[in-house]
């Protein structure tokens, strides 16, 4: 891979970015489709593609838009799930080079995505401007065009197929939250609290009169804070993985 | 929907963006916290660990359907499959389970 790497950094951008985009297209096509079986239309589903670029938080924003929710409820658990951005922001800021201006700093942050994260923190020395922006860019889009192909497809899709789509979007969380908690206690145990207490929360009587956004962010909070106080995490490689 | 979509989405981007953009365009410096970014590291998976569980069980047609997708989903990300496989995997356990059901009971 290394000796047929193109010279302009856009370009080289634009190739590390494309696989980004391959996954974004499948996931978001899931997105599209629990849009539209939660009630939303096709365009509906694609602006909110446009305008947040971010799986997990989409995903429960539809759920609570879906159920009624308040805004202050959907503006809390949209910080506390999309939280994990500021790290990764964070430690972008620290790798750009100096050229990369105030603009582009505005701009590269808007597809600031954990895949995104993924790809230019393992890349070796400063990040040009020019290669964030060829790096965020097919993901950007195939973000929104699998949007548009779920939300349209699910139309021609049959009842029970579409309710069985439903739990797509808790397959993807899964395949997230498992291979880390496989490989580390610390993480397993945390999410073993937010679990217990998620349950808490949905069956115990008077507890369960909390609405489910905030049940979430006080779920997550109180299991990351037993988790950063009995075991911080070490080395700040862990964080970026 | 009882409120208005266009605001819900203008909070969603607006507190997205902002959780992005903010620390790329302030900080200069590594957060030096501990317990901070510990904090940080955990609460993507508690988060998604919390939206998970119990919701998956009413998400499908019927309880069978939502097991069946918790335990094939697990098993495959054990196994550390990619995000579309085990997404797609749980459906078609999902809806199998719930076929199942729906002619043997």
């Amino acid at each position: 891979m290394a000796n047929s790497k193109p010279k302009n950094l856009y370009l080289q951008g634009l190739r590390d970015g494309l696989p980004i985009c391959l996954g974004y297209i499948s996931v978001s096509i899931a997105f599209g489709m629990a849009a539209v079986s939660y009630g939303f239309t096709v365009w509906q589903a694609l602006l909110i593609s446009l305008s947040c670029v971010t799986s997990a938080g989409q995903f429960n924003g539809i759920t609570l838009i879906a159920a009624g929710a308040g805004y202050i409820e959907i503006a809390l658990t949209q910080l506390i799930i999309n939280i994990r951005y500021s790290l990764m922001s964070l430690t972008l800021s620290q790798k750009v080079d100096g050229r990369f201006r105030l603009i582009d700093r505005f701009i590269v942050s808007f597809v600031d995505t954990d895949e995104v994260f993924a790809v230019a923190s393992s890349k070796q020395g400063e990040l040009s401007n020019k290669y964030m922006y060829g790096l965020i860019t097919t993901p950007y889009f195939g973000w929104a065009l699998g949007t548009f192909l779920g939300a349209t497809l699910s139309a021609f899709l049959p009842e029970d197929i579409r309710q069985a789509l439903g739990v797509a979007i808790y397959g993807m969380f899964i395949a997230i939250v498992v291979p880390p908690a496989k490989k580390q206690r610390s993480v397993l145990i945390v999410v073993a609290i937010a679990v217990a207490l998620s349950c808490i929360f949905r069956y115990v009587p008077y507890v369960n009169g909390v609405s489910s956004g905030f049940a979430i962010i006080i779920c997550a909070v109180a299991a990351s804070v037993l988790g950063a106080l009995f075991f911080p995490v070490k080395e700040a490689e862990k964080l970026e993985q | 929907m009882s409120n208005n979509f266009f605001i819900y989405v203008a909070i969603m981007a607006g507190v997205t963006y902002l959780v992005r953009m903010l620390p790329m365009v302030l900080f200069r410096k590594k957060i030096q916290s501990r317990f901070v970014r510990s904090f940080m590291y955990y609460i993507p998976y508690a988060v998604l660990a919390a939206m998970t569980i119990p919701d998956i069980f009413y998400a499908g047609n019927g309880l069978a359907a939502g097991i069946a997708a918790l335990v094939v989903g697990v098993i495959l990300a054990l196994f550390e499959r990619g995000l579309l496989t085990v997404a797609i995997c749980s459906c078609v356990a999902a809806y199998a389970a719930s076929f199942v059901q729906d002619r043997l009971f």
